[in-house]
Formats: structure tokens, sequence, C-alpha cells
């Protein structure tokens, strides 16, 4: 099976699709439905496959493929899995069906006003206005952004011979090519001014391709393709399909995420390119290849300079403390599907490249940041824990927990420990399963009464017991308790740490009381007490469609939490070799058990 | 841990303790857990399907769980004293490299006394829980839970090293969560919850750190390997002090113990049976357990066991006290729930001396505690919720079986010779003492002046309830019907009622308890101070001068129905009204600069750290601060500074090339 190009067909499912869907007219909106949780469905059986496949004892990338793309700056397709990748590629590939079913209704509704822009304002009228030297390169001529992103970069795969590398980076701005296209015509025709429900899910297809992508990636150069490729059908998520009566904010939110994210890829687009010049002093022939790169033996100089290109830029995606502003209102503005990939896969590119990229790659500059980059973790588990407590929006709330969370996938990695790695990879995974959940759950509650405000709400538990129960899991999951999968990776992090820093692992250790705090104080004022608005008490408990949306969560929460060794044991081995590559190895206990067992699997 | 022969020096270190693999019947220990965890999902996933007989698959799955324990406590009789800790190996959890935990359980002397009692008065308590809940909707529900606490709770005695029982920790912290606010639409309900989970895992992050230290300096969080390590001598001694420090912590936050008790009065929101349960026989007493379980860690360190008993006596102290003051039944019963485990915590900070005589003060506590808040719930509901026992008196006619079995458990815990209190603490304040010095002498003191002031709060307790005269009406608007609790209430009170009277005796005589568990605790047998005759004289004396001087004032005297105001009382009747401030030092210190803290912090990023980020990307753009033009400007910047970057991308690379 390990000759299956599994990385590719995972690539090629969901672009196709996307297209497809792209192109279904508005009305065939039920198809278009019933299409893309079908192709969803294909990708995670896919995913699942692949990792049945894998080997997790052999080193180095698995369904690896190279293709020349652009042979003169020895840019290629290049993919390939480790543990790392494939446990990310197959949690994006679990969440997209879950996403596509939570969002089945969701964009089906009237908008009012009669804004039938498919387009989010700013970028709307970036299109609308000459907007001068981008409207030359762009695809479609509409938007600015989009075109040149990827537009200029689907010219040279086209003119690179790779037929099928032109189609996937191709394909992320198609959909939005379809909605933009025809932005003033699509408000005189659409009388009943609806938006369009084929390109919410082409731009969920075309976004599932990105993140594969930027996992499988091990060319630096396509790895930056897919980063930046990936923001384009989020920016066109949150700006088209986020709140329908919050216009202003919902654009405002929207551009504020594709500036910090295009602020960061320009860092490590440079440090990207310096990277190539490197190579081309070191070796013959400059290269993109990672494998190739991570054996230079670059001077510590140019080392932290080109770190802290790619650092910013992940710092930004993540986010970490003090880039994490963006989140808070990316977080509130996109639709629940949205934001649950947003946070949920998204943001992991941000942590994932802290582990891919900035440490195998800068070791030396790796070590001299360290202390700075645990410093700003650990500010972010407090900062955002007190940030949550404070909040009275419930999606900003979860935001900001994640920035908590995010600040313990940072500790973890850059404590240098394999168990602290390890953890921080199973966090990526485990947060994404608890912060999507909460994220589902509460857009369920939103969906029913149309606030994000706590106030709101009050009193619930009595009214929909199986949403506040599945509720209370997804928190508990939150603030790590045992028996939920969150436990396992934050225990990891913090003894791993431990190890090697009793005094960081300990003040983030306190941090678990405020996680208790932001969660079960949230879940008292919008669950437990008296029912405080009258008009509450008509809501309805779960569907069985959301039902069947949150059963596979709560069963992943749970059973990761009791047996997490599968994942483990695929992550492991790739975080004990990044680490022993740079030449980190645990440190031994300072009084080892005299009666150690040797029966330890 | 999959080894077969583990040995390890435990106790004093007299005794090599083997950990055996577990075989034949010790092989379904798993069952233990599996039953009520099993229970608790039927009856939570199964939702209202399943209310006509949740109440009887949850007792079910109780009761069978007590009779594995009873099996699994009969066939380690059949084995001999040495061969009776058996490790089961169930399945690895968290592998990786040096970090390798697994879910194991083991079966000792120690944790299958605590199986007993959990799932024995567990499965006392779910009966009860049958008629006390009858008429209450969620009654299911409740059953849910319970049953998820005893799989919680049997996990914590049972794990085989740190991690497991950490999980169980803090499952237990869950359910106690879930079930001081099972009626949640009761405010207080709710804040007591968060209240009880918050102030718990300030104690979790002390046991979480515990088992990070044993890790670094260990490698392993297994108790064989721990306790191995611990009792060779080889870990520093502050390196030992810390990790029995943290523990501490931990176990300090489970049982209510000072500066962490606050919490404990507060959850008796809950349901009573629950306050008898978890909060008074089972789980508050985890960090008993907790603290004997490690007893060869802290047999290591002095300071540390010296930190624990000075936590035992000042939490004795301060629950009698706070103990005199309230009206309220069951938060009587929650300061006298405090401070008995203060006891049984300065039971186990004396040391090997004093293990054993902790679990038995756990054990005896557990059964008279369990029937004092049974009797308490039979009266709360015969009285209609009223819990403010001035609105009582009297009610021993209404209600004989509930007097006569709260009687004998409130004999007991007075200390009333014969019956269990009287063995059980009177051989704490003894051993106190034998600890020998002034410090010995000032432990003995106050061991000794909190029994007398425990029978005055309970004698105070008992007679406002039970005695004098009838302070309640039974026409008008508030009239109260008092009646005797259906059977299936009364029963498990009566079961209760045998083992507070006898349960003490069967431990102490002959050393049968002590002998038991010496394997696990070790054993010390110090110089008396004071021969046990006049020890226990002495406690007579105190004892009767607290029952006299509360017959004196609640017998004698009619009682308040309103209760004097603070201005009547004196200033330790102030203090003891308001917790003696706990709750106050708990707002001024941590809650109120937490939430100033917190509401800076969400000013400070909105006008701060986004304004900064805001104004200087405005600066760079050159553009106003204006939203919309600050938007579609990015935009158009954005185009440009792609172009730039695509034309630096060629540019560089042509460059390189060339």
């Amino acid at each position: 099976m390990n000759t299956v190009p599994w990385l590719t067909i995972m690539l090629l499912v969901p672009a196709v699709g996307a297209v497809v869907v792209g192109f279904l007219p508005r009305r065939r909106a039920t198809l278009a439905k019933q299409l893309t949780l079908a192709i969803t469905l294909v990708v995670l059986v896919l995913a699942v496959l692949a990792t049945v496949a894998y080997e997790p004892k052999r080193a180095g990338f698995q369904f690896a493929q190279h293709h020349s793309w652009i042979s003169t700056f020895g840019i290629s397709y290049s993919v390939g899995a480790d543990g790392i990748s494939l446990v990310l590629m197959l949690l994006a590939a679990v969440l997209l069906p879950v996403v596509v079913l939570s969002s089945w209704d969701e964009v089906d509704g009237p908008e009012p006003g009669g804004d039938g822009l498919a387009a989010p304002a700013g970028g709307g009228r970036g299109g609308a206005t000459p907007a001068g030297p981008a409207g030359g390169v762009g695809a479609g001529g509409g938007v600015a952004t989009g075109g040149v992103a990827t537009g200029g970069v689907a010219t040279g795969g086209v003119e690179g011979g790779g037929g099928g590398t032109a189609v996937l980076v191709a394909a992320p701005p198609a959909p939005p090519a379809v909605g933009l296209g025809e932005p003033v015509p699509a408000r005189g025709t659409e009388a009943r001014g609806q938006r369009s429900v084929p390109a919410f899910f082409a731009l969920l297809l075309a976004l599932e391709t990105g993140m594969i992508g930027v996992f499988a990636a091990t060319d630096v150069f396509l790895f930056y393709v897919f980063f930046e490729a990936m923001l384009i059908p989020m920016y066109f998520l949150i700006g088209s399909y986020g709140p329908v009566k919050e216009q202003a904010q919902r654009s405002y939110a929207a551009v504020k995420f594709l500036v910090y994210s295009l602020l960061g890829g320009l860092l490590m687009l440079a440090a990207v390119i310096g990277l190539y010049v490197v190579s081309a002093q070191h070796l013959a022939h400059g290269t993109f290849d990672f494998a190739t790169l991570r054996q230079l033996e670059i001077t510590p100089g140019v080392q932290k300079l080109l770190f802290l290109g790619f650092f910013v830029a992940f710092a930004i995606k993540a986010p970490l403390f003090p880039f994490h502003t963006w989140l808070p209102d990316a977080g509130a503005q996109a639709p629940t599907g949205a934001a649950v990939l947003l946070v949920g896969v998204l943001d992991k590119v941000g942590t994932f490249g802290l582990i891919r990229y900035c440490i195998p790659l800068f070791p030396d500059a790796a070590d001299y940041f360290a202390p700075m980059v645990l410093a700003l973790a650990v500010i972010g588990i407090f900062y955002g824990a007190l940030l949550a407590i404070g909040q009275r929006d419930m999606k900003r709330l979860v935001s900001y927990t994640s920035l908590a969370h995010f600040g313990f996938i940072a500790l973890g990695t850059f404590a240098f420990t394999s168990q602290a790695g390890t953890g921080a990879v199973l966090y990526m995974v485990n947060h994404g399963l608890s912060t999507g959940l909460l994220f589902l759950v509460v857009g369920f509650l939103v969906a029913r009464r149309g606030t994000r405000d706590v106030a709101a709400y009050g009193g619930l538990a009595k009214i929909t017991p199986i949403l506040a129960g599945v509720f209370l899991i997804a928190g508990l999951s939150s603030l790590a308790l045992p028996g939920t999968n969150s436990f396992v990776s934050e225990f990891l992090v913090l003894v791993g740490t431990f190890t090697v820093n009793k005094a960081l692992a300990i003040v983030a250790t306190t941090g678990i009381v405020l996680a208790a705090i932001y969660i079960l104080y949230l879940y008292q004022r919008t669950m437990t007490g008296p029912v405080t608005h009258e008009e509450n008490r008509a809501l309805l408990d779960l569907s069985v469609r959301e039902k069947i949306v949150v059963a596979p969560m709560v069963a992943l929460i749970i059973g990761l939490g009791v047996y997490p060794k599968p994942i483990i044991d695929i992550i492991r081995p790739s975080v004990t070799a990044t680490f022993a590559d740079i030449g980190k190895h645990d440190p031994a206990p300072t009084h080892p058990a005299a009666a150690q067992p040797g029966g330890h699997s | 841990m999959s080894a077969d022969t583990l040995t390890v020096a435990a106790g004093t270190g007299a005794h090599p303790l083997h950990y055996a693999a577990a075989s034949g019947v010790f092989s379904l220990s798993w069952l233990l857990i599996v039953l009520p965890l099993a229970g608790a999902a039927v009856l939570l996933i199964g939702g209202r399907r399943t209310d006509k007989f949740g109440h009887v698959i949850g007792t079910a799955a109780a009761a069978a769980s007590f009779v594995v324990g009873v099996v699994l406590f009969a066939a380690l009789l059949g084995r001999d004293g040495d061969n009776r800790a058996i490790s089961q190996h169930l399945y690895s959890w968290i592998p990786v490299n040096g970090f390798q935990v697994d879910v194991g359980l083991l079966v000792d002397q120690l944790s299958i006394v605590f199986v007993l009692l959990i799932t024995g008065v567990g499965t006392l308590i779910h009966i009860y829980s049958i008629g006390y809940m009858a008429h209450d909707p969620a009654r299911r529900k409740f059953f849910g839970y319970m049953n998820l606490f005893l799989a919680s709770m049997l996990l914590l005695v049972l794990g085989n090293n740190f991690l497991s029982l950490y999980a169980g920790w803090e499952l237990v912290g869950l359910s106690s969560y879930l079930l001081i606010k099972f009626w949640e639409d009761r405010p207080a309900a709710a804040t007591a919850a968060n209240k009880a989970f918050y102030m718990n895992r300030v104690g979790d992050v002390g046991l979480a750190l515990a088992i990070m230290f044993m890790f670094a300096t260990v490698g392993s969080t297994g108790f064989a390997d721990v306790f191995g390590a611990a009792a060779g001598g080889v870990i520093g001694y502050g390196t030992i002090t810390a990790i029995a420090l943290l523990l501490l912590l931990g176990a300090c936050g489970k049982s209510g113990q000072f500066p962490l008790q606050a919490w404990l009065p507060d959850a008796m929101e809950g349901p009573t049976p629950i306050s008898a349960l978890i909060h008074a026989a089972t789980m508050v007493t985890a960090g008993v357990y907790l603290i004997v379980r490690s007893a060869p860690i802290f047999n290591e360190t002095q300071a540390a066991r010296t930190v624990v008993v000075i936590i035992g006596a000042i939490t004795i102290l301060l629950g009698c006290v706070i103990g005199c003051a309230y009206d309220d039944i069951k938060k009587v019963l929650a300061y006298s729930t405090v401070s008995q485990i203060g006891y049984m915590f300065l039971a186990v900070g004396l040391g090997p001396a004093g293990y054993a005589l902790g679990i038995m003060h756990l054990l005896a506590h557990g059964f008279f505690k369990a029937g004092l808040f049974l009797g308490a719930g039979s009266v709360i509901h015969a009285m209609d919720d009223d819990q403010d026992m001035r609105h009582y008196g009297g009610l021993w006619r209404y209600m004989p079986v509930t007097w006569a079995t709260f009687g004998l458990g409130y004999l007991a815990i007075i200390g009333f010779p014969g019956l269990s209190g009287f063995f059980t603490k009177d051989r704490i304040i003894e051993t106190a003492f034998d600890k020998g010095g002034t410090s010995g002498y000032l432990l003995g003191s106050i061991a000794l002046l909190g029994a007398g002031i425990t029978a005055f709060y309970m004698t105070r307790l008992f007679l406002m309830t039970f005695h004098g005269t009838k302070r309640w009406s039974s026409e008008g608007a508030e009239a109260h019907h008092p009646h005797e609790a259906p059977v299936s209430m009364t029963g498990p009170m009566i079961v209760l009622a045998f083992g507070s009277v006898f349960a003490g005796g069967l431990f102490v005589l002959g050393h049968s308890l002590q002998d038991w568990l010496e394997p696990v605790a070790g054993e010390g047998e110090g110089v008396h101070t004071f021969s046990p005759l006049v020890l226990t004289l002495l406690t007579l004396v105190v004892t009767i001068g607290g029952f006299g001087a509360a017959y004196l004032r609640y017998q004698l005297r009619p009682v308040a129905v309103q209760a004097p105001t603070d201005s009547e009382v004196t200033l330790v009747t102030v203090a003891a009204r308001h917790d003696l401030f706990a709750n106050t030092f708990n707002e001024t210190v941590a809650m109120r600069p937490g939430q100033f803290l917190t509401r800076f912090l969400v000013w400070l990023d909105l006008v701060g750290v986004d304004g900064l980020v805001r104004g200087s990307a405005a600066g760079i753009g050159g553009l106003s601060g204006r939203m919309r033009r600050l938007q579609t400007g990015f935009v158009r910047s954005y185009a440009l500074s792609m172009l730039g970057g695509a034309v630096l991308v060629v540019g560089a690379l042509l460059l390189v090339r060339g």
C-alpha cells in the first residue's frame, strides 16, 4: 500500500470537487451539499487508509512523490508524510465532513438588506475600483488579493509543465472567481438575495485542499504556496458568510485576518528565498527541497534571520501572544464551520511550521530563541486564559481559550524533549477536536438564539439537556480533564517541559486552574441557574443532524483520552527523530528506579 | 507494571513487599471499576428511555461491584501476609520513550479496605437514594452520576501508578461537581459546584507537579518504582520533601483541609445522599489515602510530616469552632467532617505510628458520618427541606428510627465508650501525645480539646434536632408533618448505625486492622507518654465536659427560633459564623484582584495590543485610522506588496541562477 500516492489523491479529490461544486448553479444547493459531503467522506476514507498504510517505525517521509515543477529554480511538487503531518491531515479529514454537516442549513437563510455580494466589502471594493497593478496579475481581475497570491503561481505551474500541479494550485481561487466574476450582476439578478450555497461548499473543499497540501508539502516553496493559498477561501468564508447582520464587522475581521496572515507570509517568503540563496551557496544548485535543506550547515547569524522570518509567520498563524489580536475577531465573525476549521486546523499550520521548519532547519537559532518563545508561550497561557474569563462574546471567548492552548503547544515544541514534543503535536490534534466541538456547540446556540452574548443565555441545561451535556464534554476536554483527549497531551507537554525547565513547567501548570475557571464559568452563565430569558424556553435540543455532527467528536474526545496509544505511536518516532537530528535528547532521570522493569512495550 | 515480582521496601523498610502479578480472580479486578462505569454509561447515554428503571440499574451496578470487592477481599485473606499486593497491568496508556504510563490496578491491603468502604457505603447510599430522590424527575441522571463517581473513586484507590490515581482524582472532582450542582437551576448550587472544582484544581496542580517531580527524579510514575527509590534513600532530602509537600497540597484540596477547606461546606448544596457519600464518607478522605499510599515518601521527610500534622491540628480546631456556630444541620456536619479529617491528617502526619490509625478513623468515620448525613437527610425530608435546626426540636417522637440510628452515630462520633469513635479517636490522641516533647504535648492537647468541642457541637446538634421543645408548627401556613422515612431509607441508616457501633472495636481490638495494613503502612510502636488508661479517662472527662456544656445550654434552656444577631454573641461566634473569614480572605486575595486583572487585560488587549498593531500598521501604510479606509487600503497595499514580493522572488531566483 505504500506505493499508492495517497497524498496526491487526497489533494486531487477535494480540489476537483471544489471546481465541480463551485460551478454548480445556485439553485442546486442540495446537490452541492450532498456532493461536498460525499467528497469529504471520500477524503476521510483515504486519510484513514493512508494512516493504516503508514509505517510509524520507518524513518523519513512516506508516500513521497517528487515532480519537477519549476526546475530552473529547483522548485518541485514534492509531497510526503511523517507522523507529525499525517495526524494533522487526518484531523483535517475528520473535521471536514463534520463541518459540512454542521453547516448544512447555515447559509440558506435569506440575507436582509439585499446585499447579495459573494465577496466581502473589502474585496468587493478592491475589485470594483481599478486596483492598479493587481488587476493585471489577478486571474479573475475581481479580487486583487486572490488573483495575485495564487494566480501568479498557477501560471508558473502551467509553464513548468506540471499538469496535475497546475490544477491543484489553480483550484483554490476558482470558486471565489466564480463568485466574484459577477459581483455587480449578482446583486441585480438574485432577486431573493441569497448567498450562494455551492460557492460556500466549494470554498470548504478548496480549504481542505489547501490544508492537506500545506501539511503534505516537502518542498518549502510548495509549502509557501499552500500556506498562502489556504488564506483565500478562509477570507471569503469569513467575509461573505459571517453573521448576516454584522456586515461591517465581518469584513473588518476578514481583512484583518488576511492582512495579518499575509504580512507573516511576506516575511516567510523572504526567508524562503533566503534559504534558497543559502542552499545555492552551499550546493551546486539551489533547492527548496526540505530534506536537502535540513542537511545544510547554515551559519548561526543567517539562521537567526531566517528563523525569525518563519517564526513570525507561524506565530501570527498559530497565533502566539502578542500576534493574536486577529483571532478573536476572525473567530467571532467566521461562520461556525469555518471557525472550526480556522482554529482547529488552519492555526495548526503555525504550530506545525514551528516543529517542522523552524527547529530542524535552524537548530542553532531555535536554541537561541527558545527562551523567548517559551516566555511568549507561558505569557500566552495566562493572557489567553484571563482574557477568556473576561469575555462576553462566546466565540471570542473560545478564541481566547485557544490562545492559551497554543501557548501550551509552543511550550511543548520548544522544550526539546520527546515527551513535550509528542505532547505538543498530540495537542494540535486534540485541540482541533475539543475546540472544534466547542465552536460547534456555541454555533448551535447562536443559530438558535441569534446572539453570541453570554448574557442572553442562562439555565439552558433544563431546556436543552443534550446540548448542555455535549457543551460540558467539550469544555471538560478544553480544561484537560483526565479521561478526555486533551489531558494526555497537556500532561505530556508539562511533564516533558518539567524535565528540562522546572520553573517554567510549574508556572504553566498553575494555568490549569484558570482553564477550569474559563470553562466552568462560561458553563455556569449559560447552562445553569434559572432561565433568565423567557424566549429561551422555546429553544430546541439537538436535532438528529446535529447529534450526528457531535457524535464522532465526542467519541474521539473520550476515545483518545482513554486510549491515545495508536496516535502517540504515529507521532512519537517523528518527533523523537526531529529532536535527535538537532542533538536534543531527553534528560535521564536523576535517580532512576532501581528495579526498572524491562517489560515495557 | 508488567513485571511480576517487583520488590519494594515499604513502610519502615522492614518488610520487602511483592507486587505479585494478577491471576485467577484478581485478573477480574477491573470489573470493580467497569461495572459502575457501565452503569453510568447506560444511564447517561440511554437518557430518558432509562428513566423508569434507571435507579435499579444504578443500584445493581454498585452492588455488583461490592460483591466483586468482597470476593477479592476473601481471596486476599486466603493469601499469606506478604503476598497480598496484586498488581494488574491493563494496557499501555501514554507511552512516550522514557515516559511509560500504563493503566494498571493494585489490589492490596490498603486499596481493598477502600474498595469495601466505597462500594459498601456506596451501595447503601444508592438504596437510600431510591427513596430520597423518588420524587425528583431527574433521578435517573442522579444515579448515573453516582455510578460515575463510584467508578472514578475506585480508579483513584486502585490505580497502580500515580497517573492512574490522578485520573481518578480529577474524575471524582468531576462527579462531585456534577452532583453538587445537581439541582442546577439553583444559582447557589451552581456557584458551590464551581467553587469546589476551582479549589480542587488548586490542589490538583500540587498533585500534578508531584507526579512530574517523580518522573524527573525516578523516571517513572509507578508506585513500585517511585516507592522503591524513595525507600532506597537515594532521592535527595530537598526533592523528596518537595514531592511530599506537593502531594500534601493535592490532599488538602481534595480533603477540605486548611487552607483549602472553604469549598466543602458550600458543597452541601448538593442532595444529602451526595453529602453522605462523597463529601463525608469517601471522596474527601482521598487525601488521607494519598498520604498513606505515599508512606514510603513521607517516611523519608520529617519536614513534610511536620507540615501534615500542623495542617491536621489547625483543621481540627477550625472545623470544631465553626461547627459550633452554624444552625444549618448540614453545615454543622460538613464542618464536623472537615474537623474529623483533620484528625486523620494529624494521625498520618505522625508517620508509621499513625498511618493505620488514620485509616482506621477514616473507616469508622465513613460509617458514622454517612449515617449521620443520611439521618439528617431523613430529618430534612420530614421537615420539607428546612435545614435550620432552630426550626426543629422534639423530633424523636415522630421519627424514632432516625432518632435511634442518628443517636448511635452521634455517640460514635463523640467517642462514647465502646463505640467506633471511642476506639479510633482515642488512639489518635494517644499517639499524638506519644510523639513526645513539646510538640507531642501540643498536638495531643489540641486533639483532646477537639474531642471536647466535638462533643459540644454534636450534642448541640442532636438536642436541637431531636429533643427540647417543638419549635415548628403542625398547623397553619408553615405546617410540618414530620414522619418516619420509608424502609429504603431507614434500612441503610440501620446498617450504618451497626457499623458506627461495632466498626471501631472490630478494627482496634487485637490490632486486627493495624496488622492487616502493616505491609503497606508499616508500624511504629512508640513509648507511651501517658498510660492508655489515664488518657482514655482524660478524654472521657473532656468529652463529658463538652456534652455537659451543650446540655446545659440547649436542653435545660430554651432554644430561640430566631438565631441571635451578631451583636448578641461573642466575637468568636461572629468569626465562626463567617467561616473564620476564609471566604472573605479568598475573595480579597484571589477573586477581586483576579477580576480586576481580567478586566484590565480585556481593556488592554483591545486598546493596547490590538491598538498598537493597528496603529503601527496604519502608520506603515500611511493610512488614516478610519476603519473603512483602513481595510480597503490594506488590501491595496497588500496587493502591492505581494506584487513586490513576486518580483523579489523572481529577481532573487534569477540573480542566484545567474
